[in-house]
Formats: structure tokens, sequence, C-alpha cells
């Protein structure tokens, strides 16, 4: 569903990603993860065309991204879950997620997709008159999934769910995400939680300064003695 | 007491024309940071257009309402193109220029449209021909014309019609949203540059119509009107917090009332030493004080937004 090749992204001279090469198949969940700094964010933002890459292409479902302008992702299916989640500060929660499905205009599956999320994440529902620059981290982690899957993605790019949250609040984060997955979402997960991030993905690699340095089956990668000691702390 | 009234009343009028033009610094300011003071020479040319459409038409027996009508209609739709041009040729350039470099452009834009004014219009006082005829009104020893009555009205109406636009509207969701954070809005699938060249063609729609009702009530324009009203109404936007659009109406109302007051009030303070003439001085005042003690404005957005 989406193949990425060469991908590079610099700032100003800094290469922070160095001509990285994978795939992410349909309906499947892929990990990428890496320590800070390693570039996760920054390929995700090239993939979303929040930047634009120095060079590389990004094919999805036949298509090459980088030529459609960076407003027209979302109308092609791919949405981004951003670091630090990014809700709106000022809009109340319900707007936010009206806010995810502004590229529709099908009303009334734009109704029942909104009774899906606020099944999801009740907490959401609860919420829906406040603020969103009110809400706890947590919070407004479920409101930013909440609000990318109003725009009925293909493709859902996540960038460190996790960050910051209590264990608690990262559970009910990863079981909304597994069941999203097991609706048949195509998913590219990017954690720096690398032991929960293998757990629930099928494949994953690993970037190192820039670069894809080791790439296998999720679970295979969590028995991988030198993964295992560089990313899971042991 | 007759005086408090009557100032009061007269301050209303004059705040209602500032509270439009603020907005429009507030709107371009809430979502690109620019300060555009070229908008209040986008004000005068509002007065401009509208005064020559009044006087070319005003032999040919049209009713004079209708003629007015015509003249403010065309006067708004002038300005809509002038800031949208405005916006393309001159700032959307500019847009990751560090922020000094659109705030001089901006300054330099307002003196090429001063320029440009007073070769189409001359460097003399234009008298603006009177459409309506006056009516006055006496309300508890203060009097108000039909003028006045037509400009709080109006830009009441105006402002209610923009809040619904911007609360409850598609396009005022996505203005709100670029505001808020833009490289979100853009995951959106917001168009970032269509909100941008709207926020400059609502605040110039909304400017040549305060252009209009300065016209009306002072009977008067001039090339270089726009850098007083201009400052005036940045002023008021400051005071009610840039960027934060109630922040903007409520600036302007409460900036007319202090400077009418001020004028009412300033022969009396100072022994008739400084007379209602100084009245312009009491925005600056208000600005500096702004300034010094709430920067953020009465209204101003509280930092410290998580996400
Ligand atoms: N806007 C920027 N300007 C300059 N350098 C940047 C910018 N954003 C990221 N970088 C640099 O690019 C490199 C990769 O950053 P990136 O945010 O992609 O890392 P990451 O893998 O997401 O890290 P983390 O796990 O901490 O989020 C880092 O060295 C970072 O300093
Ligand atoms: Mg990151």
């Amino acid at each position: 569903m989406l193949e990425v090749s060469g991908l590079r992204v610099s700032y100003g001279g800094i290469q922070a990603v160095r001509g990285i090469t994978f795939h992410v198949n349909e309906g499947e969940m892929v990990a990428l993860i890496g320590a800070n700094g390693a570039g996760k964010s920054s390929t995700l933002r090239a993939l979303s065309r929040l930047l634009d890459p120095a060079g590389g292409s990004v094919r999805y479902r036949g298509k090459e991204l980088l030529a459609l302008p960076p407003h027209g992702l979302v109308a092609e299916g791919i949405a981004l879950v951003p670091e630090g989640r990014g809700v709106f500060p000022r809009m109340t929660s319900l707007e936010n997620l009206y806010m995810g499905a502004y590229a529709r205009n099908d009303k009334a599956a734009i109704a029942r997709d909104l009774e899906h999320v606020l099944g999801l994440f009740p907490r959401l529902k609860e919420r829906a008159q406040q603020v969103a620059g009110t809400l706890s981290g947590g919070e407004q982690q479920m409101l930013a999934i909440g609000r990318a899957l109003m725009s009925k993605p293909r493709l859902l790019l996540l960038d460190e769910p996790s960050m910051g949250l209590a264990p608690i609040m990262v559970q009910k984060i990863f079981e909304v995400i597994r069941a999203v997955a097991s609706e048949g979402m195509t998913i590219l997960l990017v954690e720096q939680n690398a032991k929960l991030a293998l757990e629930v993905s099928q494949r994953g690699y690993v970037m190192e300064s820039g670069e894809i340095t080791v790439t296998d089956e999720s679970n295979k990668l969590l028995a991988d003695p030198k993964v295992r000691a560089a990313y899971l702390g042991e | 007491m007759d005086t408090l009234l009557q100032q009061l009343i007269n301050g209303l009028t004059l705040g209602a024309v500032y509270a439009l033009v603020a907005l429009g610094y507030t709107m371009v300011y809430g979502i690109i940071g620019l300060i555009n003071f070229a908008h209040g020479e986008v004000v005068m040319i509002g007065t401009m257009v509208a005064f020559t459409v009044i006087v070319s038409l005003a032999g040919s027996g049209m009713p004079p309402l209708l003629i007015l009508g015509i003249g403010l209609l065309v006067a708004v739709l002038a300005c809509m193109i002038l800031g949208w041009a405005l916006e393309r040729v001159a700032y959307r350039p500019l847009r990751h220029a560090p922020r000094l470099t659109p705030l001089i452009t901006a300054i330099g834009m307002s003196i090429v449209l001063q320029n440009v004014a007073m070769i189409i219009w001359g460097r003399n006082y234009i008298t603006f021909p009177p459409m309506i005829n006056k009516e006055i009104f006496e309300v508890g020893g203060a009097s108000f014309t039909n003028v006045q009555v037509a400009i709080v009205c109006l830009a009441a109406l105006v402002m209610l019609g923009l809040t619904y636009l911007v609360q409850r509207t598609r396009i005022g969701m996505a203005m709100r949203a670029t505001a808020q954070n833009p490289h979100v809005a853009l995951l959106m699938g917001v168009d970032i540059n269509r909100v941008i060249a709207m926020a400059f063609i609502i605040g110039s729609a909304l400017g040549a119509l305060a252009g209009c009702m300065v016209g009306s009530y002072y009977e008067i324009a001039h090339y270089q009107m726009g850098f007083m009203l201009g400052l005036k109404a940045f002023t008021a936007a400051v005071l009610g917090g840039i960027g934060n659009m109630a922040g903007a109406m409520a600036g302007g109302l409460l900036l007319g009332i202090i400077e009418a007051l001020g004028a009412g009030y300033i022969g009396d303070l100072t022994g008739d030493f400084l007379g209602s003439h100084y009245q312009d001085i009491f925005a600056f005042v208000v600005l500096i004080i702004v300034l010094m003690f709430r920067p953020s404005g009465l209204f101003g957005e509280r930092t410290g937004d998580r996400a």
C-alpha cells in the first residue's frame, strides 16, 4: 500500500533521514522504532507532507504522493496523529473531531463515524463540549486519534501515541489502536516504547541516525539480542 | 450630565468604526502573525472609491440611498480585490521570511497605497457629498443623527454576521483551526493559502465598510486619513488582545468611548489649556498603557495552551 524508497529529509545542513526504504502492506501494522533523534518523526512529517523531503519517492496505492499538494493527502486516505497530539486548543473536543472530517462531505457517514469514535473513546463523549486545551494529556491523545479516524483514513500514521502518558492511559490507547487495526486499518506506528510497539505490530523497522538498520517480523525483533540490548533496556 | 451622554453616543459611533477596522488587523494577525500596516490605507481607498462612485452618480437622478448603497458595494468589492492582491503580491512570497521582513513590506505597501491615492484623488481634502438627509434626534439633552444610528446598527449587524461565519461555518472552522495550529489544519485538508486569502478579503471588506462610515460621518476624506484611523484601530486591536476577534470588537468600542470622553472633558481637566482637537492623544496614551501593563490585551490569549 505504501512504498517509500530513498527518502531523505534535511534541515538546513543536518541530514535527519538518509535515504530510507521501507513499505507497509494493506491491513498491516508496522512499527518504526529508534532512539531519540533517529529521524522517526521526520519520516512521518515527510510522508504527510508537513515538510518537503530532500529526495526519494513515496508511492501510495500506485500514486506518487510527493506530487500532491499537502492539503490533498487527507482526501487520499492518509491521516497523521502528530507527535505531541496537536489538538486545536481553543476548540471543543467535538469541534476537533469535526475538523478531522473537514475534507469529507458525506454528512450521514460523518455522523456514523462520530458515534463510532465516541464509542471507542467514551471519555471524549463526556468531554465533548470541553475546550481541548484543558483536556488531560491522555484525553488529548484520544482526541488526536479520534480526530484522525474521523477523516476515514485507509492509512493511519501514529507518532508516539504513548508519549508522556501514565501506564494505564498507555494501555487504554493501545487497546484502541489494536481494535482499530483489527477492523482492517493499515497502521504505521512510530514509538520509542519499542516493546509495546513490537508487541502490537506484525513487522518492524529499526531506525538509527537517519537510517534503517534492522528489519524483521516483530516477534523476531523482540527476540533479537541486539534489539533487546539497544531498545528494550536489557 | 448631558456632555457625558453626548460623548458616550459619539464614542459608540466612533467605536463601531474602530471595531470594524480592528477586526481586519486582528484576523490577519491571528492567522499569520503579521501586523498589516497597510490596512489603514485599504480603508482609505474604500472611502475614496465610495466617494468617486457617489459623486459620479449624484446627478443621475437615482434615489440617494440607492447611490449610497452602490457606492458602498463598489468600495467593498474594490477593497476585497485590493486585500487579496496585497496578500498575493506583497506578503505571500515572504511567508517563510523572518518576521521583520513582511512587517517592513507592510509599511512599504502603506506608503505605496497612499501615494497612489494622492495621484488619483489629489492632495486636498475631499468633501463627501451628503446623501442622507440628516435628521437629528434628541434624548436627555444629547443629540444624535440618523447617520450615527445607521453606522452603529450596520456595524452591529456585520459583527454578528462575522461571528456566525467564524463560529458556525466550514470556512470559519478552517480559519480558527489555521490560527490555532496551521500544520495540523493542513493535515485536516485545510487549504491554508485559501484561508489566509480569506482573512485578507474579509478584513478588507470590513475596512471598506468602515471607510464609508467615516466618510458619511465626517463628510470629509483625505489620502492620509488611513494612517491615523489605522493606528487607532490597531490600538483597539491591541487593547482587546490582538488575534482575538471578540477583543477587537470590544477594544474598538472601548477606545471610541475613551476617546470621546477624553475629548469632551479634556478642556475641563486642563483648565482649557488643551482643547478637544487633542482627542487623538488618548488613543496613544491607551496604547502605551496597554503595552506597558497588559501587552496581551484585555481578552489576551492565555499562553500555556497545552498541545
Ligand atoms: N525543525 C528542525 N530543525 C532542525 N533540526 C531538526 C528539526 N526537527 C528535527 N530535527 C533534527 O532531526 C533529527 C531527527 O529528529 P526527529 O524528530 O525526526 O527524531 P525522532 O526519531 O522523532 O526523535 P524522538 O524520538 O525524540 O521524537 C534530530 O537530530 C533533530 O535534532
Ligand atoms: Mg519524534
